[in-house]
């Protein structure tokens, strides 16, 4: 059964939601409307002149094959992203839900990497990676490995994947750690008089307990793998080698504000639009029916 | 007595300062230079301003080139445009065309009656921003070409002669294997490998990189860079990438600081990287001249420059231009050229800058800094090699990129690598020849 309240009159009720869709107005629908708009024409970047070309932006780009390759590369990355950031954020909460010492340092340790910058983060997994003078790559070298991420597609994946994720973790790590506080002590005790071992309590409650948290954390995090890794993919790969990195949103700008091709950059954010909302319509349909509030 | 004359100077000094700033018309220019070369460049702004009290010049740092070029175009959608943007050269063909957006130099110059002359100026240099009618678009500022250098020390470690002649591909190539059995684990490294080893490859060999005259003729061109030499050029590079004695490290300049660190023996690289190799290598170096393979095209041509040039927008006042016009005069200048070039290892943009340079004994005092300025101005340019002037070229460039990465890494061979960058080019060009 859903609970609703309902209002007397229509003032109130509208005046609640102004703000709400003023904002959404001015940020979204606004710059969206002249997103499409701008995606049927080839302007020139001065804004001199415009030229119509109706669905031609969407052609070129969709017999790119470059293009096409870039959302398998944008799937996979999302989902190597969403994937290394919330599987650790989720083991190391649940390590710390058990600490009984310590635990606020701990704590405030693992949620520090989340202050870094996106940049800054790409920068510093750079020089750790970097192929002739990096330390991990020192190191790869000694046992044997040459690592060559300007080169090697799948590398620099890995990096891009790694660099992206790890300030991720934290901001996971501090859900899933408020989620399991939340669950109450009785029902896994409960559990536990019952004979239940730890990983079976696990799978069997507290998963599921944490079901609403996993479910807001993977459409966040797809956001962020789509919309945010933005500055690590700049610093470290700029979409290289042979666009192995170029995902969607990097393309955006790399043909938007390098390349001074606007008509193509705005096809794209519409395509984008229509991919992230499709994608979110499709969680909330389908996924969020197997969580349980 | 003395406290007296300096009260009054103060006192005369605030009473008319207001009136000073009043009548001084004011001239925007945004740049893209930090640190030392933004060191530089306000010195010379402040120089300019101290030395006239009619205009003052505000020069502003808004990025990195792309950012600054995209400063410019956002400003001039806004109405909000600054007299002076710096612009690399590669959007050369993007203000070009941006026709009502900006106004030539030569325009500028000489309706505002400032000294102008433009055979005073380097052709080679200048070429790159003159149309094939001659007029002057934009103002070369900081302009470059790719040289040779070579660690002398790392050439002796590994048992090979220094002094070796390096100034054809054939003779690096004996080396590179000498030195690799030598024990050098970075015999040769690159930056900017699309202006070096194709762009810089063309016109040095005289052979096109795209067609109509590299894209001076108009805008209906084709990329030309996937001929014969170029990729017989490309296939040696990828057969010594593939056998570890070229040793890719980047697009850009990466592979700088394993040159600087005294690893790699040789390095392609802009003249302009003397600044940072002269102040950080504990070795001996050389400059020598770019290399190129005997008896291909009519090597050895000339090499193109890259950096940037000062482009003036339009929309301003009268005044305006004629303080831009000014500054730019007071750039070009012989002194300012001459200090400039050897400060920063740009190269000079006029005759009279280079002559003054070298008669102060500068070229004498640091061996190899006039290599850039002989192998610009050898031979007179050839419709190949006057530059180029071709639509969206940082996307060019980056295709460019990822085709050659493809060839270090062995998945392509030169020729396969090449004929997809031109495809991909053209498709890019046909875009921009629609867009203008």
């Amino acid at each position: 059964m859903e609970k609703r309240v309902t209002f007397k009159g229509w003032i109130l009720p509208l005046c609640l939601i102004a703000p709400q869709v003023l904002v959404s107005a001015i940020f979204f629908f606004y710059p969206a409307g002249q997103a499409i708009w701008q995606s049927l024409f080839i302007p020139d970047p001065f804004g001199l002149s415009m030229q119509y070309v109706g669905t031609g932006n969407f052609e070129y780009l969709l017999s790119d094959p470059y293009y096409r390759t870039s959302f398998l590369t944008t799937a996979i990355f999302s989902t190597l992203v969403t994937l290394c950031s919330m599987i650790p954020a989720l083991f190391l909460a649940v390590v710390a839900d058990r600490l009984i010492k310590g635990a606020g340092v701990y704590r405030t340790m693992l949620i520090w990497p989340y202050a870094v910058a996106p940049a800054i983060a790409g920068v510093l997994w750079l020089f750790m990676f970097n192929t002739r003078v990096g330390v991990v790559s020192w190191y790869l070298g000694q046992l044997g490995y040459d690592w060559n991420h300007v080169l090697n597609g799948g590398e620099a994946m890995g990096l891009v994947v790694v660099a992206s994720a790890w300030g991720r973790i934290s901001y996971n790590f501090l859900f899933f750690f408020a989620a399991l506080q939340a669950i109450p002590q009785s029902v896994i005790e409960a559990a536990a008089i019952d004979g239940a071992r730890f990983w079976k309590r696990f799978w069997t409650i507290v998963l599921p307990l944490l079901s609403p948290t996993t479910f807001f954390l993977l459409v966040v995090n797809i956001v962020y793998a789509f919309f945010e890794t933005f500055g690590v993919i700049h610093t470290i790969t700029s979409g290289g080698p042979q666009q192995s990195t170029t995902i969607l949103v990097y393309k955006v700008f790399s043909d938007g504000f390098v390349g001074q091709d606007l008509g193509s950059s705005a096809a794209q954010s519409v395509i984008l639009l229509v991919v992230v909302g499709a994608l979110t319509i499709f969680q909330f349909k389908f996924i969020e029916r197997r969580v349980h509030y | 007595m003395k406290n007296l004359t300096t009260g009054a100077l103060i006192a005369g000094s605030t009473m008319l300062s207001p009136f000073a700033a009043y009548a001084e018309t004011e001239v925007h220019f945004w740049h893209a230079f930090t640190g030392r070369l933004g060191e530089l460049v306000a010195a010379q702004v402040e120089d300019f301003n101290a030395s006239q009290d009619e205009y003052t010049v505000i020069a502003s740092h808004k990025g990195n080139y792309s950012e600054t070029l995209n400063a410019g175009i956002a400003a001039f959608r806004a109405g909000e445009q600054p007299q002076i943007l710096m612009v690399f050269e590669v959007g050369t063909a993007t203000m070009m065309s941006a026709e009502g957006a900006v106004r030539s130099v030569t325009e500028v110059m000489q309706e505002s009656g400032a000294e102008f002359d433009p055979d005073a100026y380097i052709g080679a240099v200048n070429g790159y921003y003159t149309t094939t009618e001659g007029e002057m678009l934009s103002l070369p500022f900081n302009a470059s070409t790719p040289v040779l250098w070579v660690n002398r020390d790392a050439f002796e470690a590994a048992g090979v002669d220094p002094d070796t002649d390096l100034s054809t591909w054939q003779n690096v190539g004996e080396v590179l294997t000498a030195l690799q059995d030598g024990g050098s684990t970075c015999p040769l490294t690159t930056a900017w490998q699309s202006w070096i080893h194709l762009e810089n490859f063309s016109a040095y060999h005289d052979v096109p990189f795209a067609t109509q005259e590299n894209g001076f003729a108009g805008t209906d061109t084709e990329l030309a860079f996937n001929s014969a030499a170029q990729v017989a050029h490309i296939s040696a590079m990828g057969e010594w990438a593939a056998d570890n004695k070229f040793i890719y490290l980047g697009r850009r300049n990466e592979g700088g600081a394993n040159f600087r660190s005294g690893e790699c023996a040789l390095f392609t690289e802009s003249s302009a990287g003397y600044a940072g190799i002269s102040s950080e290598a504990e070795f001996a170096f050389d400059v020598r001249p770019l290399p190129y393979w005997e008896g291909v095209g009519n090597a050895p041509q000339n090499t193109i420059i890259g950096g940037a040039s000062l482009w003036v927008m339009e929309g301003h006042e009268d005044a305006e231009y004629e303080g831009a016009a000014q500054f730019l005069a007071y750039l070009s200048s012989t002194d300012v050229q001459a200090q400039w070039h050897q400060d920063t290892g740009y190269l000079p943009i006029t005759n009279a800058a280079s002559d003054a340079t070298r008669a102060a004994g500068f070229y004498d005092e640091n061996p190899g800094t006039d290599v850039s300025v002989i192998q610009m101005t050898a031979n007179d340019p050839t419709a190949n090699s006057k530059g180029l002037r071709l639509g969206s070229f940082d996307q060019i460039r980056a295709i460019i990129d990822e085709e050659l990465e493809a060839v270090w890494a062995g998945d392509k061979d030169a020729q396969t690598a090449l004929d997809s960058a031109v495809m991909r080019g053209n498709a890019l060009l046909r875009r921009f020849e629609a867009a203008n």
